[in-house]
């Protein structure tokens, strides 16, 4: 039982997402997590705004309980299932993390001078965290699909529009993490 | 009863973004420097099973839990909502080092900051809505 208090490697990780995917088609319903930002606008009354939130939420009930199943499983995996949860990344990105003052790289989950209480009085850091949510709601809600909804499900039922989405990540991923995010840390 | 093999999923889903670390920013910051194989296994090693096992659920026609066949709606032939939508979320997910899955369980994992992250990702799918019709599909 050792190995599930270590990180786990990729195949592990990989496997279980696709089991997860079964998991989700064998009762009837398709992988998609973004769909759940859609679904928390229509709870917050965003139907009176547009048509696109005018939808019964509650035949999304079910994707809703998944969501509120990460949030139970991340507090599980953090709190139960780590003995170290340092990510430990490649040296050298480690080193070029430090010289973008990211000095928590190899010794925590997430940077703290990001994910952090105290980093949040920072401005630069509110407007990173803002700025990145708002983009991939916009951005997951236009393309119709995250990670989850094209990259794993739409791929895998070999999906053309899902390959454009895919690239469309990387060239926009690929375009901050190189020219805009080393100015903003 | 139903909701909950869907929770049950989800905490399983939850356990596995935080432990394969596909959760951690590092990991997405990583990914991008090309400087790891991980992300590209964990997203590879998924697929190639993904891709098995929709080809044998389609070839079977292997029936749900419930007795009715599963359906894998296609997706609606188009452009430039994709490549445009893409890259904005591409965008987003390099500088959050989150994308929606990993979203919900680092709030569990108790990083609070990412609640930031979820209320304006939620804003973002909000006007996307509102302005839906003057964009390019």
């Amino acid at each position: 039982m050792e190995w599930i208090y270590n990180p786990w490697p990729w195949y592990i990780g990989g496997p279980m997402i696709a089991l997860i995917m079964f998991l989700l088609l064998y009762f009837g319903k398709n992988f998609g997590m973004s769909s759940n930002l859609r679904t928390l606008c229509t709870v917050c009354g965003a139907g009176k705004s547009s048509e696109f939130f005018n939808f019964d939420w509650k035949k999304q009930q079910w994707n809703l309980m998944v969501s509120a199943g990460a949030i139970l499983g991340g507090a599980i995996a953090a709190h139960f299932l780590s003995s170290d949860s340092a990510v430990l990344i490649n040296p050298a990105t480690i080193s070029k993390l430090q010289q973008l003052n990211i000095n928590s790289a190899g010794s925590a989950y997430l940077p703290e001078e990001l994910f952090s209480m105290q980093a949040l009085s920072n401005p630069a850091v509110l407007l990173i965290l803002s700025v990145g949510g708002f983009l991939v709601g916009f951005g997951a809600r236009y393309a119709g699909g995250c990670t989850s909804g094209h990259a794993i499900s739409g791929l895998s039922n070999l999906q053309l529009v899902s390959l454009y989405a895919v690239i469309g990540f990387f060239v926009g991923g690929l375009f901050m993490n190189h020219l805009v995010l080393p100015y903003l840390l | 009863m139903r909701q909950l093999t869907f929770l049950f999923i989800g905490i399983l889903f939850g356990i596995t973004m935080y432990k394969s670390e596909a959760a951690s920013w590092f990991r997405i910051y990583e990914m991008f420097q090309f400087n790891s194989f991980h992300m590209y296994g964990i997203i590879g090693s998924s697929l190639f099973l993904g891709v098995l096992m929709i080809q044998l659920i389609k070839r079977y026609k292997l029936k749900s839990a419930y007795g009715e066949p599963i359906v894998i709606p296609d997706k609606t032939k188009s452009f430039y909502r994709y490549a445009y939508g893409g890259i904005i979320f591409g965008l987003g997910w390099a500088l959050a080092g989150a994308c929606p899955g990993p979203i919900f369980t680092l709030i569990g994992a108790g990083f609070y900051p990412i609640i930031v992250v979820l209320v304006f990702a939620v804003l973002g799918t909000w006007v996307y809505g509102l302005i839906a019709d003057k964009l390019p599909h």
